[in-house]
């Protein structure tokens, strides 16, 4: 990569066309640019608009459940020898993920829109979950796009879906993942503009999707820097997230964005190794393309075609990242570090059993590089981990993966 | 060539009092040779101008027929480079009919913008159409293309405003496609009536010609938007061919070739006045 400047203000992204330096845009067809200048203008309106957020936020209290503690993770801290390990309780949100804050905030910016059809996509189901959740909450239709391989490997989710009244619809284009629901969403989009609003999960997609995905799950970091600063009177030393298309991680970077002395880490997911091809590493094994809205780092071949994705956690099982990341990764901003399958099954073990919470495999991704990332920082140094999802919806996926029956 | 192709074209369409018939085929669909084949009949089969669609792995405006065909010319190993190669090989025979590449933006990224329409122009290609590359992103595209002359063919919808109409016109040349429909290819139907003024307002604000697709499958279809378009465009009825023959386990040139011949028939034909007969 071409080296980019030192900048002085690192929040001051997305530019007006959307661009995180070389990142971002508008990849999208001609039929649905009306549309994103729309969103766009309403998306600006409605947080300049106290009476939004504060309708947001008294949803976030009493329906999420926010704030989630930040948690001094004892015995985790005892057992790696060196930083102080705080957990961001994000699990401990309605629906168990971080998903639901980025939803509550869309919904209610769809219903000022005047959108009457809220649309989804799904790769694990709880992006899914959390938009049927927020859509049987204000009474809105949804139909939520996942991967007919996902469907098959999550059906516990596909039935909560249910239970919520959405209809999942299952892609069997393409490989069958994330990336063919999201392809499908699109379609949808692009056939029903007059009335249907396309609820995105993560902060990727074609600006202002990324910007606005980051505002909802900024109260991650927000709340964070409030809480470590009441705990222990500073900054931590590290703040360390899971990374697929990167919706919690950047949620909480971003208020953290200028305070240089605090390390941001974000950790891919990288199945069997990156010395395979079955890894869902965009930065660290892929390279800049255009896909889904935004030019960013892809998983793809010598000639440009995207490869499918691996990941143990369906949620991590993306081609792609949102392209912020693509921009703090370049500007070293932020670091990204890899985590293979097997790392994130020991790591989703030793929490349950010193913490006894039961982390999503997403998030165990994250946990499973505190080992090291504690020893650098030593016994003095403090480190925050944003503990995004619990993992009850992964029991099955571990159990077959211990060699386990339940 | 190139630009002038597309315009030498289109003023003879003019001259002869008649529509142009576009027809948009996969490069590599269902293999490297059998497509090749099919491109070197369309001329003499009707076809005024041609597509070339250059497959990517992840289509999001296409609809099911076009999805499939990408997925089969992948299958057999097709590139953004062998469709280069493809054209190539069809400019050695044809040198008048106008080929316009077709597709979406990440395969073009690969070699960059400029490398990639040095090889276009080498192989022939007269205009290029992305189909995720909106005009607020397509500056330094065309900024490539202009270096060869070459057209970057932008499409206008039904949710394209008047508002909007001279932002997507913006460094347009050649002709605009106006997508007849609010969706993917090959799946609604155009409705000619609503079309119509659309196309008048494209062409007043563009000063082109325009072509419709998007909704155009059938002879009465093609012939309705005949009578208002500059051209029409038909892609997911052809593709379509392809699979049928080959799963009927037909000859697909020939099957390609001769539903290219009927639609033909009916844009040539369309604006014909009917002698009572």
């Amino acid at each position: 990569m071409n080296q980019i400047a030192p900048l002085n203000d690192y929040s001051a992204y997305p530019d007006p066309t959307g661009r995180f330096g070389d990142y971002g845009g508008r990849y999208v067809p001609e039929t649905l640019m009306p549309l994103v200048h729309e969103l766009e203008a309403a998306f600006r309106a409605a947080m300049a608009d106290a009476g939004f957020r504060g309708e947001l936020d008294g949803y976030l209290k009493h329906y999420v459940g926010r704030p989630s503690p930040l948690y001094f993770a004892e015995r985790l801290t005892r057992k790696f020898g060196g930083a102080k390990v705080y957990l961001k309780r994000e699990e401990l949100n309605h629906t168990g993920a971080h998903k639901i804050n980025n939803c509550m905030g869309q919904i209610l910016l769809a219903m000022r829109m005047g959108k009457t059809r809220i649309i989804a996509e799904t790769g694990a189901g709880q992006h899914g979950v959390a938009t049927a959740t927020v859509c049987a909450r204000f009474g809105l239709p949804c139909v939520v796009y996942m991967g007919a391989v996902d469907v098959e490997r999550q059906k516990p989710n596909v039935f909560r879906m249910n239970l919520l009244g959405a209809r999942v619809e299952p892609v069997t284009s393409g490989s069958s993942t994330l990336k063919d629901a999201m392809n499908e969403a699109l379609r949808d989009w692009v056939t029903n503009v007059h009335d249907t609003y396309y609820l995105i999960g993560s902060a990727a997609g074609p600006h202002p999707y990324p910007e606005m995905v980051r505002e909802f799950q900024a109260v991650i970091g927000r709340e964070t820097r409030e809480q470590i600063l009441e705990i222990e009177g500073r900054l931590p030393d590290a703040v360390v997230a899971c990374v697929g298309g990167g919706s919690n991680a950047i949620g909480m970077f971003y208020p953290f964005l200028n305070d240089e002395d605090v390390r941001l880490i974000g950790v891919e997911a990288s199945g069997d190794g990156m010395d395979t091809d079955r890894h869902a590493a965009a930065i660290n094994g892929g390279r800049p393309g255009v896909l889904h809205g935004n030019r960013t780092y892809l998983i793809q071949d010598t000639v440009g075609q995207i490869t499918e994705a691996h990941s143990i956690s369906a949620g991590l099982d993306y081609p792609g990242i949102g392209p912020e990341h693509a921009f703090l990764h370049d500007v070293g901003r932020a670091e990204y570090m890899t985590c293979t399958d097997r790392e994130a099954l020991d790591a989703f073990q030793l929490c349950a059993e010193l913490e006894g919470i039961i982390p999503a495999l997403e998030t165990s991704h994250a946990l499973a590089r505190l080992p090291e990332i504690c020893t650098g920082l030593g016994p003095d140094g403090i480190v925050v981990v944003n503990l995004s999802g619990r993992g009850d919806k992964d029991v099955n996926t571990v159990a077959q993966a211990l060699g386990r029956t339940i | 060539m190139s630009r002038a192709r597309i315009d030498a074209r289109f003023a003879r369409l003019r001259a002869e009092g008649r529509a142009g018939f576009v027809t948009y085929v996969m490069a590599g669909d269902p293999d490297p040779e059998t497509a090749l084949a099919i491109l070197e009949g369309l001329p003499a089969a009707g076809a005024d101008l041609i597509e070339v669609g250059f497959p990517f792995s992840d289509p999001l405006a296409e609809g099911p027929p076009i999805q499939r065909a990408a997925q089969r010319a992948l299958a057999r190993g097709m590139t953004l480079q062998k469709s280069l190669d493809l054209v190539a090989a069809f400019r050695r025979k044809d040198s008048e009919t106008p080929v316009i590449l077709m597709g979406y933006a990440n395969p073009l990224e690969t070699p960059g913008y400029a490398a990639f329409a040095r090889a276009a122009a080498e192989a022939g290609v007269d205009g290029l159409i992305v189909v995720d590359i909106p005009p607020e992103e397509a500056d330094p595209l065309a900024d490539a293309l202009d270096a060869h002359d070459m057209s970057l063919i932008r499409l206008a919808t039904p949710t394209t405003d008047d508002a909007r109409l001279p932002v997507v016109v913006r460094r347009t040349s050649g002709f605009v496609y106006y997508v007849s429909v609010a969706g993917v290819t090959g799946v609604k139907e155009a409705d000619a009536g609503a079309v119509a003024p659309n196309v008048e307002r494209v062409r007043a604000a563009s000063g082109l010609p325009v072509a419709v697709g998007f909704g155009v499958r059938t002879v009465e279809r093609a012939a309705e938007v005949a009578r208002i378009a500059d051209a029409v465009v038909v892609g997911s009825a052809l593709v379509d061919e392809v699979a049928d023959a080959l799963a009927a386990n037909e000859d697909v040139t020939d099957r390609v070739l001769t539903k290219v011949a009927a639609l033909a028939k009916s844009v040539r034909t369309a604006r014909t006045p009917s002698r009572g007969a």
